[in-house]
């Protein structure tokens, strides 16, 4: 047994500023779709900030994001907007 | 061109490229803002873990007893991991303490320790800021703007880390190549001092540092890290880009079969998570500096401008980071004394660091990653040596064969063959 919680359980764990007003990440569904990122935004991300709808809507929990950057770099051109959230919000790594 | 500055020079990113060029170009007497979008420098900012420290100590004197770091390093550990069995390599060597040759670090300990020594130097802090984008006159970067807020100054430099949205805005860094890239998960386990010292072998403050290949990362181009820390142990696995997408598994997953490898659960047992994390990283230092690092008025260094080498056997990022900030304040030094912030006038900033052991590195080691490249990195040799060493110590009651013979043997019953292996062999020993 490792010392690891569900995702969910760890990131709670984690220090965030949530930023209630503006939300730093958006799915263009009809090009994810498309494209098949939308699916693979849902693998690679590691906060799992990605989940898909039964209809296969991309869904995202933006107060997850560790902003590494991982799903601008792999998503097709047009399927993702992502940009750093507004300064002072977001995570806020204690050990880092 | 304007002469009408709020700051000689803006640094944007508080990470260890930022703040060491921050601090030098303070200390040599300029006009320096450093602004950070964390709400506290260090928050935003995760690495691996491991510091090769040397280059340090000569911008903050004393840095391995005055900064925060964790351990030091004296023993390193590769590890070939595979489904049940794995090989170390276990190498600890005394002289690796003195002088200090590698540390631990948790970047939201260090970084602000590091941002304090740049406000003693003169370096105005600014955190919680996000820059938003470059302000221009023509060709000329002149300064930023942030939200509703401008600032100008004769130099820009951007340490805004691997993702730069100021180096691709300015048009010097296209959308990078995926291959180039990986993502790190890092795991931060609480262990008591005593559990790490018994667990790990090593006493005071020196630590460890594992580099796993092979059934860490499912067969992901990639690797697997361990380090100790003073009370904790960072460890978690880099999967490069291109094959995270091409073998069809999640990031997370491997992440957490990792820690749960027979290898490796053991080493953490009866720890408690601290903290889950994870981090971009450049698996093609080589490639990506080979763009332009300047644009007039602007200044590309640490992981922004690409500076990262995975040699296989050691990551390197912050030491590089460091030297780059260092290059880039000595060239923008005699910029500002030459009053000329074209490119022409930064030009010093590329030959200052052909100069320095990055220029140098970069082209040692430019082969590494098409070599790391090759995916019997990842599965076939872990096995191979565990066969031979399986057919050494497996004492089956069949008559004994010579060491040759017994690793013949382990090649055949492999999908390797003997030139293969030598080429392999011989293709890492070039580029490594």
């Amino acid at each position: 047994m490792t010392p690891l919680p569900s995702i969910t359980e760890r990131l709670a764990r984690n220090t965030y500023h949530l930023d209630e007003d503006e939300n730093h990440i958006e799915v263009n569904q009809e090009i994810a779709r498309r494209t098949g990122t939308g699916k693979l935004l849902v693998r690679i991300c590691p906060a799992q900030v990605y989940g898909e709808a039964p209809d296969g809507t991309i869904t995202v929990n933006y107060a997850a994001c560790l902003e590494c950057g991982t799903c601008k770099a792999m998503a097709a051109p047009g399927a993702l907007t992502w940009h750093y959230p507004r300064g002072g919000f977001g995570i806020a790594y204690r050990e880092g | 061109m304007s002469t009408d500055v709020d700051f000689d020079v803006i640094v944007i990113g508080a990470g260890i490229a930022g703040m060491v060029c921050a601090h030098q170009l303070a200390r040599a007497g300029h006009e320096v803002v450093l602004i950070e979008r964390g709400q506290e420098p260090g928050t935003k900012n995760l690495s691996g873990g491991v510091l090769y420290c040397r280059v340090l100590e000569a911008v903050f004197p004393g840095f391995v007893e005055r900064a925060p770091v964790e351990r030091r390093i004296t023993r390193n550990v590769l590890s070939f991991l595979n489904d049940t069995s794995h090989l170390n390599v276990d190498y600890w060597d005394s002289r690796l303490a003195e002088p200090v040759n590698a540390v631990t670090v948790l970047r939201a300990k260090l970084d602000p320790w590091m941002a304090a020594e740049c406000e003693q130097a003169g370096v105005m802090v600014m955190p919680g800021v996000r820059v938003d984008a470059l302000l221009r006159e023509g060709d000329q970067v002149v300064g930023v703007r942030a939200g509703d807020d401008e600032l100008r100054a004769h130099v820009v430099v951007a340490a805004d880390g691997v993702n730069s949205f100021i180096a691709q805005e300015a048009g010097v860094r296209p959308k990078e190549p995926i291959k180039h890239l990986a993502v790190g998960v890092k795991s931060v386990i609480a262990l008591p001092r005593t559990t790490i010292e018994d667990r790990f072998r090593v006493s005071g403050d020196e630590g460890v540092a594992y580099a796993f290949v092979g059934d860490c990362t499912q067969s992901i181009a990639g690797g697997g890290f361990l380090y100790t820390n003073l009370d904790s142990v960072s460890l978690g696995v880099v999967l490069r880009l291109d094959d995270l997408e091409a073998k069809g598994l999640s990031s997370a997953d491997v992440h957490d079969r990792f820690l749960a490898h027979p290898a490796v659960e053991p080493l953490i047992r009866g720890g408690e998570l601290l903290e889950y994390g994870c981090h971009l990283t450049i698996e093609d230092g080589p490639a990506m500096v080979a763009h332009d690092l300047t644009r007039p008025g602007l200044v590309i260094i640490g992981d922004a401008a690409g500076f990262t080498l995975n040699t296989g056997l050691t990551i390197r990022g912050m030491d590089l980071a460091a030297a780059s900030g260092m290059a880039a304040a000595t060239a923008i030094t005699a910029a500002l004394k030459a009053g000329d912030f074209s490119d022409d006038g930064l030009s010093g900033y590329r030959a200052e660091l052909d100069r320095s052991f990055v220029g140098a590195d970069l082209k040692t080691y430019a082969k590494a990653p098409a070599f790391l490249e090759n995916p019997r990195m990842y599965s076939e040799y872990g096995q191979l040596l565990a066969e031979v060493f399986h057919g050494i110590y497996a004492h089956d009651l069949t008559p004994r064969k010579h060491l040759v013979s017994t690793a013949m043997a382990a090649v055949k019953r492999s999908r390797l063959t003997l030139g293969r292996l030598m080429l392999d062999g011989w293709a890492g020993a070039r580029a490594l």
